[in-house]
């Protein structure tokens, strides 16, 4: 039962390929957005603030067509891409990444925008009496001090992308060998006679991923607080 | 030789200070609330001013007249917190290095050999701050701040959490920044014998204001006269 098919194992390989460009094209941003929530005021901020937690609350199909109106061949992102790079996003695996990123992006910030709130500001201003700009100040206190949760909204972010149903199938369908992942492969199976088997041997390796993405999240951020040791 | 004439409103608290200070050791001495960690804050550029002035030595660090106002990293002023402030992630050595690092390379820098002598710090080089006392961290402080070859130093309260043993320990140390590295030091404390000990002059403050200004000897004299009559006059019969 559990050896896998061709169309399995590219449809895992597919999954997990996605989880990671998402997860790694969502990082600087959500950086960037969480240093200006947890440190800056600027005019708009609580509506900015709103905007970026919507994927969060939005039904995942209504992102996923959002993103099919603004990245789709005739929409304004995506006839720009096209004509000027040649990018195509819609019915691809990147843009299935896309999709997965902006739904795991709300969970990211939450996470690194707390962790950047945790950090006692003095330290901050012990490191700019010291001489250091502001630019130093962030590379060498705030973004260590940061590392927990950096790493924990990246876990969060790739749990997210491996699980996207909703707003993936919606923007770049269900293709076999280039937008079918775990999650859709499993619907397919369930909609099929027979399919109970195939169904469930995903759903296994769907459940040993995550676990795997967990245990190594919990021994990174140990070894991270280990260094950081704030809770001695 | 600093300058310091400012006027700062923060919520209810009202700030409205002047005074001149030599080199050695200056006390801000008063009551918690009578605004000695923001006249702190103020010098260090942690805070900026509403209207004022901040000139230290030669060179002026806040003139709202002027619209002038020098960044904390580049007043080359050091602050010793009054709980130290240590980089949780960094070794004490590395702690260190951070001030020595960002300071300019100028030919009477302080080394760090000397000021790791002279605190007594050379065994706690490879541990992190949590595996410090309070009285090591503070010293561990006082060698980061020196090492960043600062102006002027400040130091808000750094005894306030330690026992009186390890106050004695670390009088001598504050001493010797000002005699072996000549550093003028503006020192914030609501101790008495703190200034009693290390100050040569004082800045008596009280509800944002400066109550007086004055030597050492002079302002104790008064301030021990005053509560000597404020206890008879509440004990008559006594």
């Amino acid at each position: 039962m559990f050896e896998f098919t061709a169309n399995e194992w590219v449809a895992i390989e597919l999954s997990l390929r996605i989880a990671f460009l998402a997860t790694i094209a969502a990082l600087p941003f959500a950086v960037a957005a969480a240093y200006a929530l947890a440190r800056l005021t600027f005019p708009g901020k609580a509506i900015v603030d709103s905007v970026l937690h919507l994927p969060l609350v939005l039904p995942p199909v209504v992102t996923g067509y959002m993103l099919l109106l603004a990245f789709g061949k005739r929409g304004p992102i995506g006839a720009f891409l096209f004509d000027h790079f040649g990018i195509s996003l819609a019915f691809r695996w990147t843009g299935a990444a896309l999709a997965c990123a902006v739904m795991g992006f709300p969970l990211m910030l939450r996470a690194i925008r707390l962790s950047f709130e945790s950090i006692d500001r003095r330290l901050e201003a012990a490191a700019g009496t010291l001489g250091a700009n502001g630019r130093w100040t962030f590379l060498l206190v705030t973004l260590p001090l940061s590392l927990p949760g950096i790493l924990a909204g990246a876990i969060m972010c790739f749990a997210k992308a491996l699980g996207e149903f909703g707003a993936t199938i919606t923007f770049v369908s269900n293709i076999p060998g280039e937008t079918q992942t775990i999650a859709s492969s499993i619907y397919s199976y369930t909609q099929v006679p027979g399919g109970e088997s195939g169904a469930l041997r995903l759903t296994m390796i769907s459940i040993a991923i995550a676990l795997i993405a967990l245990v190594t999240s919990e021994f990174l951020n140990r070894r991270v607080q280990r260094r950081i040791a704030v809770f001695e | 030789m600093i300058e310091f004439d400012a006027h700062l409103v923060q919520g209810r608290f009202v700030l409205e200070a002047k005074f001149e200070a030599a080199a050695g050791i200056t006390a801000l001495f008063g009551p918690s609330g009578s605004g000695k960690t923001t006249i702190i804050n103020l010098i260090a550029g942690l805070t900026r001013l509403q209207s004022g002035r901040i000139v230290i030595g030669d060179r002026v660090l806040v003139d709202t007249a002027r619209g002038l106002f020098v960044p904390s990293h580049k007043r080359r002023i050091g602050l010793v917190f009054q709980d130290a402030q240590l980089f949780p992630h960094l070794t004490v050595e590395q702690n260190l290095r951070f001030g020595r690092w960002f300071a300019p390379r100028v030919s009477n820098g302080i080394a760090m050999e000397p000021v790791v002598e002279r605190l007594g710090i050379r065994s706690l080089l490879s541990r992190r701050p949590s595996r410090l006392s309070g009285g090591e961290k503070q010293r561990v402080a006082l060698a980061r701040a020196l090492l960043a070859s600062p102006r002027l130093l400040l130091m808000d309260e750094p005894l306030a959490g330690l026992d009186q043993d390890r106050k004695t320990e670390i009088f001598p140390l504050i001493e010797s920044m000002r005699d072996d590295f000549k550093i003028p030091i503006v020192y914030v404390t609501h101790a008495i014998d703190e200034v009693a000990r290390l100050a040569s002059f004082v800045v008596r403050l009280d509800a944002g204001r400066v109550v007086e200004t004055g030597s050492a000897a002079a302002i104790l004299r008064q301030t021990s006269g005053a509560r000597v009559w404020s206890a008879r006059d509440a004990f008559p019969d006594a």
